[in-house]
């Protein structure tokens, strides 16, 4: 008998379970492109079949890790940059959670870029949105690890003299299984690609693109947006990496052009997700290691029986 | 000082195998009956340079290195790295006989390896006149020679066991057996010719002309050989923790490669991650999903910890961390103990967060209060950190076998299940009310773990209300604030009152002067204390493991009983007794230091001495590489 009854629990969902009772009012402002990621979740999540305390919400700190307040599933709040090993962790500990893991583009791609590396390197089963607007919007218009050359922002007076990080190439190369962007103005792409990548097996990557209508650009202009796989202009293998890495490159930098381009870049079925991993060189329980406290016949090894090696 | 111990001293070079050689030294004189205490010195390299391991062995009990050594086996250093003259670190070759050769007792007795240390550096050491000088016993022989004509040259470690067995009068019985244990096939049987072949050798060749034999004696019960690392892993097991995450580094990894390779067999899961951040994350993440999980690093990699450690706090999420200090500051001297980090766990991670710090002062101390630590950390979800050092990590003791038969205690403290949940205070939408603050028994709110029913809340490291919500409203912050901060005062309740004393205690209760300690300088000091007291001083010693919540009765109760109190701690800035003046707030007139960080652990000498000199009143500076901070006012 499970510990943990919400999981697996096969019911209708209505997706205004997603939604607190007693709703805090978002401190997004208006216009905001977090409240495309809330709406697409709410509504991929009960598509997916789950219920809302089968799901872990994980979140950094910044505009974006206030996700979980807004989205009734268990959330854990946690500090800049270290959604991701809060999250895996928690994933390893109970298999059967569904992970979901988000924070900013500075909080995935500078302060937690080494988490987000290892992350992806590993293939932990988990999505992981970042909710990608090219800026520092909760400390008031800083230019972030994605903000175009010569952004000029109150720490950068004279316009940035670095190049924009590459998310959806650094992923491929880390080894993420599932590599996707979306973006706030298009709804239906951002459900379709949230559930995708919680059903993927393995740790599938979401590059969200969420205008900040204060610090930088509006919704307006991620419009036109173009889907990669619906336009007849681009045609790649999503399985393949030398082909995905090539459609991801052209991405990112028509981007600062003004170019929106979006849809899923990589997907990998095949690879085994990090505890498929773990379990097959021995180091990972069948069970669920949290089921095992509430379990009354479990058997505790000591360290009494492991003296031998010190007689 | 006393005559009936050996402390045998094997030194070489890293990776010529004195670890392992040691290592089963040290258990056949266990196996043999007697008390044994292993102090290990090694240099952060790979291979080459100068390392030794000492052998304390008596028959009455040892709680420390001992003083000096009264038997050298200089194997030689087959890596290294030899010298143009004046090179920097000096004549290499030639360290394992020549590295603090005047601690040798009089009376010692000196192997070296022919086959391996030149003629000339012996020749420049003067070893024949000092040798003279001090009554040394030396016995130069061809271990190396010996180990390639039988077996293979790295064997000579062997040979230099059975020589030391010959000129001890010792058996060869346990050491046969062990390394049956240890090895098979051809190398086990090249190696037991090599151990009879130095043996008979020795006898043969010398006509002993020293008195130093093998001690005696016999043990009640059955005896483990165990480091602090070993305690403190067990501990942890015993405790039910089965996740830890880590990322390597000197000492801490000796904890850290225990446990990892002893979980795949418990259903437990190890996580060797990026990042000491990662790693302490990720014990929190287990944690809030219901795993008792731990982690730790030493100074460096503690300190990228800092964040998840306020983390755990601010959310209320069990934890434990352990932090084994080296000699710090930066870098430092990673092989090299030192009690400096105290101040750096106690006030580490921003705002007023709160924590519970033990310090264990021995390997069963280390043990006991891992355990305490994963209790108190599941009870009252506060992180909890076990705060040692490179010395008690890597020193071996011998402990009765039964010690370790106990209950394993898996329980995970105030978390509910599912039914309780049920019946548990929610919000007026069904929320539970994770961080209920209304009906809190010393100041804990029961917590549910993501997947239960009717258990979801938000964990936030932003101060929140009941449910986990973000809130800065006034009263709840307070609210919340007292609830957490009552936490830390019923755990001072239940250590003081309701739990066997974690503090240690030496001497006579009426004696005039005290010796205060903390963590692994225990050991020394109780030696130093019996040693003063034979010596006509009449002194008493508290050895203190409560870091946090500070044991203020106990620790004033002792300072009030006595004339004077010494402060015995490896570090130069004096952190604990500035804790003891900060919790106490007084008695700053009557404790004065006794410091040492020079890399070394203290022996018990150096205390007596540093007693003598700075309490007994006498007029002279001490010889040791130790430093005295006098009182307040003097």
């Amino acid at each position: 008998m499970s510990a943990f009854n919400a999981i697996g629990d096969e019911r209708e969902i209505d997706r205004d379970e997603y939604t607190p009772g007693i709703e805090p009012q978002p401190t997004w402002c208006p216009g905001c492109g977090d409240f495309g990621v809330l709406k697409a979740l709410k509504q991929a999540l009960p598509e997916a079949g789950k219920t809302p305390e089968e799901v872990l919400t994980v979140t950094g700190i910044g505009c974006s890790g206030k996700l979980n307040s807004y989205l009734d599933t268990y959330g854990f709040h946690t500090i800049h940059g270290r959604a991701l090993p809060v999250a895996r962790a928690a994933k390893l500990a109970n298999p059967e959670l569904e992970v979901i893991a988000a924070g900013g583009d500075g909080d995935g791609y500078g302060i937690g870029g080494n988490h987000f590396i290892h992350s992806a390197r590993e293939n932990h089963d988990m999505t992981y949105i970042v909710f990608n607007n090219e800026i520092f919007g909760l400390t008031k218009g800083q230019t972030s690890p994605t903000s175009p050359k010569g952004h000029k922002s109150k720490t950068q007076p004279s316009g940035s003299a670095k190049t924009p990080l590459r998310p959806l190439s650094m992923s491929l190369n880390a080894g993420a299984s599932y590599v996707a962007r979306t973006a706030a103005v298009n709804p239906n792409q951002a459900k379709e690609i949230i559930k995708e990548a919680i059903e993927h097996d393995g740790f599938a990557h979401i590059d969200f693109l969420t205008q900040c209508p204060t610090w930088n650009k509006d919704a307006r202009q991620y419009v036109p947006y173009i889907d990669v796989q619906e336009s007849e202009d681009y045609d790649f293998d999503t399985t393949d990496r030398s082909e995905a890495a090539e459609m991801m490159r052209e991405t990112e930098d028509v981007l600062n052009e003004g170019t929106v381009l979006t849809g899923r870049y990589y997907v990998d079925e095949d690879r085994q997700s990090y505890s498929q991993e773990k379990k097959a060189v021995g180091e990972m329980p069948d069970q669920p290691l949290a089921e095992r406290y509430f379990d009354d016949d479990a058997e505790w090894e000591r360290s009494y029986d492991l003296l031998d090696r010190h007689r | 000082m006393s005559d009936d111990e050996l402390i045998w001293r094997i030194a070489g070079g890293s990776g010529d195998g004195i670890d392992s050689t040691s290592q089963n030294f040290a258990k056949a004189l266990m196996r043999s009956g007697l008390n044994v205490f292993t102090h290990r010195h090694y240099p952060s390299r790979i291979r080459g340079g100068h390392t030794y391991v000492e052998i304390r062995a008596a028959a009455h009990e040892v709680q420390s290195r001992g003083d000096g050594y009264n038997f050298l086996l200089a194997l030689g250093d087959s890596f290294a790295r030899n010298p143009q003259e004046e090179a920097y670190y000096g004549n290499e070759e030639i360290k394992p006989l020549s590295e603090n050769l005047d601690d040798l007792r009089e009376g010692g007795v000196i192997i070296y390896d022919e086959g391996l240390v030149s003629e000339d550096d012996v020749e420049a050491l003067d070893l024949e006149e000092r040798a003279e000088e001090n009554d040394w016993h030396v016995y130069p022989l061809d271990l190396r020679g010996l180990a390639k004509e039988h077996g293979r040259e790295v064997m000579r470690n062997t040979a230099g066991v059975g020589a030391t067995a010959a000129l001890l009068d010792m058996e060869l019985e346990h050491i046969e057996d062990l390394m049956e244990d240890a090895m098979g096939g051809d190398v086990l049987e090249a190696n037991i010719e090599i151990l009879h072949e130095a043996y008979d050798s020795v006898n043969e060749e010398y006509e002993f002309n020293h008195d130093l034999r093998a001690p005696t004696g016999e043990h009640d019960a059955e005896q483990a050989l165990l480091s602090g690392s070993n305690a403190i892993a067990y501990g942890a097991i015993d405790a039910g923790c089965r996740f830890i995450s880590g990322y390597p580094m000197t000492p801490w990894t000796d904890v850290f490669t225990i446990l990892s390779q002893n979980f795949p067999d418990m259903g437990g899961i190890s996580e060797q991650v990026e990042d000491e951040i990662a790693a302490a994350a990720l014990a929190v993440g287990a944690s809030h999903a219901g795993v008792k999980a731990m982690s730790g690093s030493s100074g460096g990699g503690f300190a990228l910890m800092s964040e998840p450690l306020g983390l755990a706090e601010m959310t209320e999420t069990p934890l434990v961390l352990i932090e084994a200090m080296r000699a710090g500051p930066s870098t430092g001297m990673p092989t090299k103990p030192e009690q400096g980090d105290l101040e750096h766990v106690l006030y580490t991670s921003q705002g007023d967060s709160q924590r519970v710090v033990f310090a264990p002062g021995s390997i069963e101390e280390a043990y006991e209060q891992t355990r305490l630590a994963f209790d108190i950390a599941w009870d009252y979800q506060i992180p909890t950190i076990i705060v040692y050092d490179q010395k008690l990590s890597g020193e071996n003791t011998n402990v009765d076998v039964e010690f370790f038969d106990r209950e394993p205690s898996p329980d995970l403290g105030s978390t509910l299940t599912e039914e309780e949940l049920r019946e548990a205070a929610h919000d007026n939408s069904g929320k539970f009310k994770r961080f209920n603050h209304e009906d809190a028994e010393n100041g804990v709110a029961p917590r549910s773990l993501p997947g239960q029913k009717d258990g979801r809340y938000l964990a936030t490291g932003n101060e929140h209300n009941p449910v986990g919500h973000i809130s800065e409203d006034p009263d709840n912050r307070v609210h919340q604030m007292d609830r957490r901060l009552e936490k830390l005062e019923s755990i001072r309740t239940e250590l003081d009152e309701e739990r066997e004393s974690t503090q240690t205690y030496f001497g006579e209760d009426d004696a005039e002067y005290g010796i205060i300690t903390w963590g692994s300088s225990q050991g020394a000091v109780e030696e130093a204390i019996e040693r003063l007291n034979a010596n006509g001083h009449s002194v008493k010693g508290l050895s203190v493991s409560d870091m946090v919540p500070f044991p203020e009765r106990e620790v004033t109760e002792f300072v009030e009983s006595v004339d004077e109190a010494m402060v015995v701690e490896m570090n130069a800035t004096a952190q604990f007794r500035g804790l003891l003046q900060k919790e106490l707030g007084r008695f700053g007139e009557k404790l004065t230091s006794l410091l040492k960080y020079n890399g070394n652990p203290f022996e018990p000498a150096e205390i007596v001495e540093g007693y003598e000199v700075n309490l007994a009143d006498e007029d002279r500076e001490p010889t040791a590489q130790v430093r005295i901070e006098p009182a307040a006012g003097d």
